[in-house]
């Protein structure tokens, strides 16, 4: 019950741009990922999503490799181009049942939709949209465009979510809206979050574990020699939310030690 | 000093005037030059009187020709659009499957780029008479050439814009759990038919020039027949009026492709005022 992420590397050509990533994030752990521009915070998101392979090293979800193309299991909100503009908000929310229910026409008709309007509906309504369910992307605001997207990612339950930025274009009220949003739908499905934040205030209010990401070593003839790692890898223990999470996380550990002795 | 004359704009009843201005220029022009020459030559075939021009459109529109019975406008027309709808219809068709292939699947585009890379640089005119001697001299050439010479463009006017597309949009596809095929049916083929319809606008120009320099060279009847065929008699009263006709065929195709565009994508234009 947790997802490991064994001794990762990425290199692009010479340059390095991850290296030595160890860590294990226990299920329904909300880890909020800094850094400095260009050190390869989307490059560790995109591994995960399965964009990108690791050059060295493994990345383990309850203990089975990750798969090497996106699937259903991880989710994900980019912070542009997060929504389908030629779709309502309903079309939106509803594509990924149809992927899901209708293999051949990727469509559902007749007595099937107005079923799977039922499904949408609610989603919608858990992001506060429902008054624009007929609106196309281009006619909601920014924060609007982004909830759709979170709604749209979370209808088929991923296990993983990811998030690049979501909030960077958004003002602070929306924004601040935006995190109660978040954290609402977190704690109702427990899935594990990874969210890329320039803005280290907001990693720490939202989430239960700050991964910061930097360089340890520098060559200033080539600076591509070395990687990014994980400097700091902050446990927010006196987060109430945490605790529940570490210790099923333990219990399983045990249980699964104790399946194997057995 | 006033403002910038790039940000004055003229009002709508004052664009309407000028953009009416240069074809009522053109009309006085030619009603001038055309009666200068008839009061010195009155059978001066070049620029035919405006009754003439009128007899010859009653002539070929409304009068069964003398020797096979029929309204040679219309046939004309029938014959001329008919090879055009086909040639576009099967470029269209092709640019929709071959472009969203070469810009989606990475072996398709590896196998298929470089040869529709070379073959949109054969100039069409150059092979026509190959055409004419595989396909024969009736219609099937003529819609061939159409298709040859406007389908490379469409195709890789079509794999390039799928490859423009914001690769987010596809990743974020997977990541929701569609398949290649509902990746193509629900995101690729919505997104691209407007711009297709755009590309097909844009090649109704070269689509009309290549049907017209065929029918010239071999045909029995269309409107490019015609026109080069009174030509040996300095018809200018069929030809200007075939022209115009031409013309306004032309343009209601492409208003009506926009039209069509406009009506099933509303997407495109909601929100964007
Ligand atoms: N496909 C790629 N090919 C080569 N270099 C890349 C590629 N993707 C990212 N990089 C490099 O990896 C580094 C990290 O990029 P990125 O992960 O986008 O940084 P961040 O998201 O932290 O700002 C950058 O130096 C970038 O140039
Ligand atoms: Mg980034």
């Amino acid at each position: 019950m947790s997802l490991l992420i064994d001794n990762v590397w990425k290199e692009y050509g010479d340059q390095i741009v991850l290296e030595r990533l160890n860590m294990e994030i226990p299920t329904g752990e909300f880890c909020a990922v800094v850094g400095p521009s260009g050190c390869g915070k989307t490059t560790f998101l995109r591994m995960l999503l399965g964009m990108e392979k690791p050059t060295r090293g493994a990345m383990l979800l309850d203990g089975k490799p990750l798969p090497d193309e996106p699937g259903p299991d991880r989710g994900i909100v980019f912070q542009r181009y997060s929504v389908y503009p030629h779709l309502t908000v309903l079309d939106n929310v509803m594509l990924p049942l149809e992927f899901e229910r209708s293999r051949f026409f990727g469509r559902f008709f007749g007595a099937e939709r107005r079923r799977a309007i039922g499904d949408a509906r609610s989603c919608i309504a858990s992001v506060g949209l429902e008054h624009a369910m007929d609106k196309y992307p281009s006619e909601l605001s920014g924060g609007m465009q982004q909830r759709l997207a979170i709604a749209q990612t979370l209808v088929r339950r991923p296990k993983i979510l990811l998030l690049d930025e979501p909030f960077g274009a958004l003002d602070p009220g929306t924004k601040s809206q935006m995190h109660d949003l978040l954290l609402k739908l977190w704690q109702e499905e427990g899935m594990t979050v990874f969210m890329i934040t320039h803005d280290l205030h907001e990693g720490f209010k939202l989430a239960t574990r700050v991964l910061s990401f930097d360089k340890t070593r520098r060559d200033p003839q080539a600076p591509g020699a070395y990687g990014a790692t994980v400097i700091y890898d902050l446990p927010l223990d006196d987060k109430a939310e945490r605790k529940p999470i570490v210790e099923k996380w333990k219990r399983r550990t045990l249980e699964t030690q104790a399946g194997m002795v057995h | 000093m006033g403002r910038r004359i790039i940000n004055r704009h003229p009002a709508r009843g004052s664009a309407l005037v000028l953009g009416v201005l240069p074809f009522l220029a053109l009309a006085v022009l030619y009603v001038t030059f055309s009666s200068l020459r008839l009061a010195e030559n009155p059978d001066d075939k070049l620029l035919p009187a405006l009754s003439s021009i009128g007899d010859a459109i009653h002539r070929m529109a409304f009068e069964p020709d003398q020797r096979s019975g029929r309204y040679l406008l219309w046939a004309d027309t029938a014959a001329s659009l008919t090879r055009l709808a086909w040639g576009l219809g099967i470029a269209t068709l092709m640019a929709l499957v071959t472009g969203i292939a070469v810009g989606l699947v990475p072996y398709v585009r590896a196998w298929l780029a470089p040869l529709i890379g070379v073959i949109s640089l054969v100039p069409p005119m150059a092979i026509l008479p190959i055409l004419f001697i595989v396909f024969g001299l009736d219609d099937l050439s003529k819609v061939v050439l159409i298709v040859i010479g406007i389908a490379p463009f469409l195709i890789r006017d079509m794999s390039m814009r799928v490859m423009e597309m914001p690769n987010e949009l596809l990743i974020k596809a997977q990541a929701l759990g569609a398949s290649t095929w509902q990746i193509v049916v629900r995101i690729i083929l919505p997104q691209m038919l407007p711009r297709l319809i755009d590309s097909v606008r844009l090649s109704l120009g070269p689509a009309w020039l290549f049907l017209i320099a065929a029918e010239g060279i071999a045909a029995t009847e269309g409107l490019g027949y015609r026109i080069f065929l009174v030509r040996r008699y300095l018809a200018m009263d069929v030809i200007l009026p075939y022209v115009a006709w031409i013309t306004l065929i032309a343009f209601l195709m492409d208003w009506g492709l926009r039209r069509l565009s406009r009506r099933i994508f509303p997407w495109i234009s909601r929100g964007m005022a």
